[in-house]
């Protein structure tokens, strides 16, 4: 077999295997952010500073029974879940991990694949994530579960919109839609946050919106709609739905780390008088520090805010989001035509 | 006094609360934290703790403990039962009245810790300490008899802070 099959092949396993990784070490992460930020130390006896915690959170999801309501449709019980997960991992695929790394005079891409509707292709599956919600809360046969999907269907398609718009104005600057080409011309320090500041703060609200974390967490509180969409979910199926989130929210922050914040670039990146690969290598890094700060951001916000009323949360959607999105991108045309 | 005072428009955009109330939250991060790592430390107890109870002798080894149920009957659990017993001919070393509990049973998943025994004796015989109960796995482990709660002759326990003072 040619070298760049078994190169993409072990690519899309890491860049799969990463996804996973992060994703169990953000429940730690949520658990012990959290308990700093409360005065309190978080779990710590799993194994050293609690790192063998998402293990037995993981073991312990697999021991408990399966329960499917008799009343409930048990096929759409079944696939919510997964419909959940599948999305959640399927956004992967088109984010840059790194620049292009030489190997024996051949150019290989740090990405599972460049297509150049990339901006495009995340919105859609995005889009479809709600159905995963939907339809896990129609088929719990449960008035609370439907009340909370409801919920959290008009909160994702109403904050979907706004995080369009915003996008809009990106696409505008740079004038591709493939993801690659974005963060290729986010050179140095020369990111988009400098130039589209209004833009980025709608963005980030419609990513807190998009993966239903707090102050947006409305479709899952406890207090108000017992489980929500997963009140009848039990062992993996419920393991499936709560991963998928903390998935949605390491790509959510991936998506704005290459956007926003420049990807794998990072400043003064071909001033060290490094080799390419060294610099791709750096810029892989680069880039996952910054998912990081960006998931530990979304956890800060979490413990600081209360959570909206429904009835801000769509107003906020509708009535202050779209038409400043729009005014961005109205403001970005008119300084890009006088800027000619 | 309430204040009507409308929202300017920075303070309705919300953004200089949100941004302080991080800055708030991220302050925490830096303190102490409250958390006390037991049991690699444990937290110091008063003198009248009210632990695992014991049933004393007196400084010649006798038990004091008369079963007359005053303990039993105070109890608001109903965690303790006892059978009483006349005491034989030479048997004047082990118990100081002729009346003596040939069985006594305290049932610590029933017992709330409250000491209202420790106050209804008039024998000063029963007592509670600074021990904790262990744990198990089994209900059956947890109903007290005598050999878990009388004290043995060479370990004393030291109840001179918890009796009450006339």
């Amino acid at each position: 077999m040619e070298f760049a099959l078994i190169f993409k092949i072990l690519l899309i396993t890491i860049v799969f295997v990463i996804t996973l990784v992060v994703a169990m070490y953000s429940t730690l992460a949520e658990r012990k952010v959290a308990a700093f930020l409360q005065d309190r130390i978080g779990p710590n006896r799993a194994g050293p500073f609690g790192l063998l915690q998402p293990l037995a959170d993981g073991v312990k999801f697999f021991f408990k029974e399966e329960i499917i309501p008799t009343h409930s449709n048990k096929w759409l019980f079944i696939l919510g879940p997964c419909l959940a997960m599948l999305t959640a991992g399927m956004t992967s695929a088109v984010l840059p991990w790194g620049d292009v790394i030489n190997i024996d005079g051949v150019d290989y891409m740090l990405q599972g694949t460049d297509i150049n509707i990339g901006i495009l292709y995340i919105f859609g599956v995005t889009s479809i994530g709600v159905y995963g919600i939907m339809i896990g809360g129609w088929a719990s046969n449960n008035k609370f579960s439907l009340l909370g999907a409801i919920r959290a269907s008009s909160q994702m398609i109403s904050y979907e919109l706004a995080m369009g718009l915003s996008m809009i104005a990106i696409v505008m600057m740079s004038g591709t839609l493939s993801v690659r080409e974005i963060v290729e011309q986010q050179d140095g320090f020369n990111w988009n946050i400098w130039y589209q500041p209004v833009g980025f703060i709608i963005f980030l609200i419609c990513s807190l919106a998009e993966t239903n974390r707090a102050p947006f967490d409305l479709p899952e509180c406890e207090t108000e709609l017992v489980g929500g969409y997963h009140t009848e979910y039990s062992s993996m199926k419920l393991g499936f739905y709560l991963f998928s989130e903390y998935i949605n929210m390491f790509i959510s922050c991936g998506v704005i780390a290459a956007v926003y914040f420049g990807g794998y670039n990072f400043p003064f990146m071909h001033d060290l008088g490094l080799s390419d690969n060294a610099v791709a290598i750096l810029g892989v890094v680069a880039f996952f520090a910054k998912i990081i700060f960006g998931i530990f951001f979304f956890m800060w916000i979490r413990w600081t805010l209360p959570r909206f009323r429904y009835d801000q949360l769509m107003k906020l959607g509708w009535q202050y989001l779209i038409p400043l999105a729009i005014l961005n991108v109205l403001i970005t045309g008119a300084v890009m035509i006088f800027t000619k | 006094m309430v204040s009507n005072k409308e929202l300017t428009f920075m303070e309705s955009l919300y953004f200089p609360a949100i941004i302080k109330g991080m800055m708030i939250t991220i302050s925490h991060l830096f303190t102490r934290k409250a958390t006390i790592s037991y049991p690699e430390v444990q937290r110091e107890f008063a003198p009248v703790y009210r632990g695992k109870h014991v049933l004393k002798r007196d400084a010649k080894g006798a038990e004091n403990c008369t079963a007359c149920g005053l303990c039993a009957v105070a109890c608001p659990a109903e965690a303790i039962t006892m059978t009483a017993a006349e005491r034989k001919k030479g048997e004047e070393a082990l118990y100081r009245e002729e009346k003596y509990a040939a069985v006594y049973e305290i049932n610590m998943l029933r017992c709330i810790f409250c000491g209202l025994c420790e106050e209804a004796c008039p024998k000063e015989a029963i007592f509670l300490t600074d021990e904790i109960v262990k744990t198990s796995y089994e209900r059956e482990d947890f109903i007290y008899g005598k050999d878990k709660l009388v004290e043995s002759l060479d370990k004393r326990i030291d109840i001179t802070k918890r009796q009450k003072k006339y």
